[in-house]
């Protein structure tokens, strides 16, 4: 056994896995009310969704206090460093059992790769769910806002694309969860906080 | 327990006495029950008191004391049959237009004007000034005997009588005297006497006007529910000075007036649902007074019409009309359930019950093709009347729509449809003769039209927008219904449905770039799986 180090904390799995689930949750809802497929039927397909967005946006009122409170934001500032290093590594190292270049901390718990990925999240695909998702929620109050020129369908298909892209990561994500120093050490440092390297 | 039974018999006691007190009381100074919502008891009045021998006789006493009625109704389109549509400039109403179910009232006025506010409107010199020639009773009469037989011009039977003339069937005659002495409001009854049959039967041209609207229950009217809110046709179609609300000739078809409210003037028209509902009527979810910006009430909360038992027609095929039997004579075929779909005399008929509408943008046009119109293209539909209306003028909403096709006779020369004489006991009368020349050479002869000879079928249309028979709330349309491919509103352009809609390049690239990151993993990890065996 390697050694083991704490990176994610109580708050920051507990935030991953009901985010995760809601998520999941809203995919399979989301692309129902897309017209994807018959599961719920779609009303229940909206009602599920819309209370899962509030869910997630209670959510996210805790987690953006806790990064900002307790400084874990930092860890979401892209850097360029080693990012080619990563790269070589998922393409070629990867496959001759090179060693993972990446040793986690609870200073800098992502890889550069990771960091640049979830920040383009944070910064692309969640702004362009949430605003269409507002403003799909609060359709019947857009000619109060003077949105009156606002089409519906510009909001639904920008809603759409986010899915799109949502589904991309989390299809990738899911794998990558296989490529740590193991194939279970990311997921069992998510479980449990504790990854060994 | 002797205390308990001494209790009870004390209150026993009590409560005789206090039965005994209060029903002197009712004896001494109650007032009288109440018989009627009127002031007045028409039975007791001595203009009233005396026999009647016809309805002319009737109007004339009515008018002693209503001096102003006739007059009023004289105003009306229930009296003139005519209406100059404002905006196309056309003139309408039932003496010029036509329809295809029994075409026209020109040459067919004694069978027609059966529905006739009126008496006596044979033919086309009917004088339409006559105070007395006004029926007060075929909109007030209570008794519900009172009826208007085709043939007879609008008279009622009141001695028994032959009719047709030498068919050997006598119509006894009603009580008109009685009638007369019991009149009172409108009611669904007196309405629907005609308009529940409109198109010659019972839920013929409507769809959401038959018999079963006469004391309908809540599911199939939640307003009219007979052992509920028990409305009217009056209580929505608010009458004034005899002129009733509402119209299928310049239809509200989005009205943005809001409820109406005592003291308020309200000038927009009283029979929609809005001018009580108000323009957000859903009070639990914003999202369904959003729709309502856009769609008819009618669509969601009328998901099906001819539900009360009665069928509707939906296609009335004039072209196969004529066949006779072995004998000579006419025929009728009728479908498993008893229901005439072919007459010799009519043509072939389809119809249903519990129809689902067609749904249409609407702003309130309607529009003809009048007898005069020439038809531009004799293959394809001709359109007898159409609704305007599109998701951009700002005036439209979708409505649920009863949409009526058929076959009827026109003429290719002249390039018009025509109108035939079809009722009648004489020489070219087509439900007599089956003879079509004949029968539209005297049908136009009548309405002053020209006629080649030529006879030939047009398919034509007509659209009856749905706003009767109004469903409780728990059966309006799921959202699934137009929330989904192939939905109630696949046809319907100009709104964005979610379910329905979906942008194809996005949704192709979407599931590409999905695919793509999933073919890649899967990839990527078989390579590891592979050279870790390798290893």
């Amino acid at each position: 056994m390697g050694e083991r180090v704490y990176i994610f904390k109580g708050f920051e799995r507990f935030w991953h896995w009901a985010q995760a689930g809601l998520i999941m949750f809203m995919m399979l809802t989301g692309f129902e009310i897309h017209g994807s497929y018959a599961n719920f039927g779609f009303e229940r397909a909206v009602n599920y969704h819309t209370i899962a967005a509030w869910t997630l946006v209670g959510l996210w009122v805790f987690a953006i206090f806790w990064h900002l409170t307790t400084g874990e934001w930092r860890h979401y500032i892209p850097t360029t460093e080693k990012v080619l290093v990563m790269a070589r590594y998922y393409s070629s190292g990867i496959f001759r059992h090179e060693p993972h270049p990446f040793k986690p901390s609870q200073l800098n718990k992502h890889n550069p790769l990771q960091r640049l990925t979830y920040l383009g999240v944070l910064l692309f695909i969640s702004p362009l769910i949430w605003i269409t998702g507002w403003l799909y929620l609060f359709h019947a109050d857009w000619l109060a806002w003077g949105l009156s020129s606002l089409r519906l369908e510009w909001v639904a298909t920008g809603h759409t694309i986010g899915a799109f892209l949502m589904l991309a990561f989390f299809v990738s994500h899911i794998y990558l969860v296989t490529t740590g120093h193991t194939a279970t050490a990311h997921i069992k440092a998510m479980i449990t906080g504790w990854e060994e390297s | 327990m002797g205390l308990n039974s001494l209790r009870q018999a004390a209150g026993l006691c009590l409560a005789g006495l206090l039965c005994l007190f209060s029903a002197n009381t009712v004896a001494a100074d109650a007032p009288r029950p109440l018989k009627l919502t009127t002031t007045a008891d028409h039975s007791k009045f001595k203009e009233l008191q005396r026999e009647f021998q016809s309805g002319p006789d009737v109007t004339k006493a009515c008018l002693s004391c209503h001096t102003e009625a006739a007059g009023q109704i004289h105003r009306t389109k229930h009296w003139k049959w005519e209406f100059l549509n404002p905006v196309s400039g056309q003139t309408l109403g039932k003496k010029s237009v036509l329809n295809n179910f029994c075409i026209s009232v020109a040459s067919n006025y004694s069978a027609c004007t059966s529905c006739h506010v009126g008496y006596g409107w044979k033919d086309a010199s009917f004088d339409f000034s006559v105070e007395e020639n006004v029926d007060c009773l075929v909109c007030h009469d209570t008794t519900g005997i009172y009826k208007k037989p085709p043939g007879l011009a609008g008279n009622p039977v009141v001695k028994d009588t032959e009719l047709p003339p030498g068919s050997g069937k006598i119509v006894k005659g009603i009580d008109i005297t009685k009638v007369a002495q019991k009149v009172g409001k409108s009611s669904r009854d007196t309405c629907g006497s005609c308009h529940f049959f409109g198109g010659g039967g019972d839920g013929v041209k409507h769809g959401d006007l038959d018999s079963s609207m006469a004391a309908p229950d809540k599911e199939l009217d939640v307003h009219m529910d007979a052992t509920g809110l028990d409305f009217t046709c009056a209580t929505c179609h608010k009458t004034s000075s005899h002129d009733v609300a509402g119209s299928r000739y310049t239809p509200t078809a989005m009205d943005k007036e809001g409820a109406h409210v005592r003291g308020k003037e309200d000038k927009s028209n009283p029979a929609t649902c809005v001018s009580c509902h108000d323009n957000t009527p859903h009070k639990k979810d914003e999202r369904l007074n959003q729709h309502a910006t856009k769609l008819a009430c009618q669509t969601c909360h009328i998901p099906e019409f001819a539900r009360g038992g009665v069928a509707t027609k939906m296609s009335w095929d004039w072209s196969k009309a004529g066949e006779r039997d072995a004998e000579g004579k006419q025929i009728t075929r009728k479908d498993a359930k008893g229901r005439i779909i072919y007459e010799s005399r009519k043509g072939a008929f389809e119809l249903g019950e519990n129809v689902r509408p067609e749904y249409f943008w609407f702003n309130g046009d309607v529009n003809y093709t009048l007898v005069t119109d020439k038809i531009d293209k004799p293959d394809g539909v001709t359109r007898i009347n159409w609704l305007g209306g599109s998701p951009t003028d700002g005036k439209s909403m979708i409505w649920p729509v009863k949409v009526f096709r058929g076959s009827q006779p026109y003429d290719p020369e002249n390039k018009t449809l025509v109108k035939p004489h079809t009722a009648g006991n004489d020489d070219t009368g087509y439900w007599k003769n089956l003879v079509w020349d004949k029968a539209i050479e005297t049908g136009m002869k009548d309405a002053g039209l020209p006629f080649s000879g030529k006879v030939d079928f047009v398919k034509t249309e007509m659209f009856w927008p749905i706003t009767h028979m109004v469903a409780p709330k728990e059966k309006a349309l799921a959202c699934s219904e137009c929330h989904s491919k192939n939905g109630r509103l696949a046809g319907i352009q100009g709104v964005y449905i979610p379910g329905r809609d979906a942008n194809p390049l996005v949704d192709r690239l979407g599931w590409g770039i999905a695919l793509l990151s999933l073919i890649g993993s899967l990839g990527h990890g078989l390579m590891r799986f592979a050279a870790r065996r390798k290893h």
